[in-house]
């Protein structure tokens, strides 16, 4: 089990509600944590374009998570 | 010259383009990005900017980075605003100058485009039907 925080932003914070929580999670990836976290919160729904972050740092969906990791959900961006 | 920040102020353009001033560019082009009243059959009337800024930046930094090695540029700066923005505000700001034009056109066609896919920022367009709507996410929530 590893302690993790996971952040929402966007339309990702307006489906479930919150902008952070922390969870204790037998996870591997940011991928099998956003299944948890979509079975945690109904409206919460995965998306191809979105992306993840680890630490401030932009990563992969099948990185590895550690014990105490902040992961950021981020739904599909849209600047300029 | 190299920098990217994001603001919550009006951008500044006249400041801006004198960064990136230099004796030994002959060539400077300027992309701004504008609030529109129109996306996909809806009538726009505003906009919000939600920005992930620690992130935005040092990705927005990485991609200037990128610019300066792939393109016979010598300066690259760019802003993008956070906040609510009105019809004709400007969003976002790239900036290039070099010894010629082509590297200058080039750089800052891949800076606008690489910033609009890979940067932490959020669109919420608000309509004239009453209705909000954050761009590129319908799909992002079950329905209620």
């Amino acid at each position: 089990m590893n302690q993790v925080s996971v952040r929402y932003f966007a339309a990702f914070r307006e489906a479930t509600g919150i902008e952070i929580e922390q969870l204790q999670t037998t996870a591997y990836s940011p991928a099998e944590l956003f299944v948890e976290c979509a079975a945690r919160h109904d409206r919460l729904q995965s998306f191809s374009s979105a992306l993840v972050a680890i630490n401030d740092e932009m990563t992969g969906w099948d990185a590895p998570i550690e014990d105490g990791d902040e992961v950021l959900f981020f739904p599909p961006v849209a600047g300029g | 010259m190299k920098s990217f920040e994001i603001t919550s102020e009006a951008i500044d353009l006249a400041a801006f383009r004198r960064r990136l001033l230099d004796n030994a560019c002959g060539a400077y082009v300027q992309f701004d990005g504008w609030v529109r009243d129109h996306n996909e059959g809806q009538e726009v009337l505003r906009l919000e900017y939600e920005v992930y800024t620690p992130l935005a930046v040092k990705e927005g930094l990485k991609i200037i980075d990128e610019a300066i090695e792939k393109f016979a540029i010598s300066n690259a700066c760019g802003i993008h605003r956070s906040g609510l923005l009105e019809l004709t505000d400007v969003a976002v700001v790239v900036g290039v100058s070099s010894p010629h034009r082509a590297a200058a056109f080039d750089a800052c066609r891949y800076i606008i485009d690489e910033v609009k896919q890979r940067l932490p920022i959020w669109k919420k367009e608000y309509y004239a039907s009453g209705e909000a709507d954050w761009v590129n996410c319908q799909h992002c929530a079950h329905p209620s």
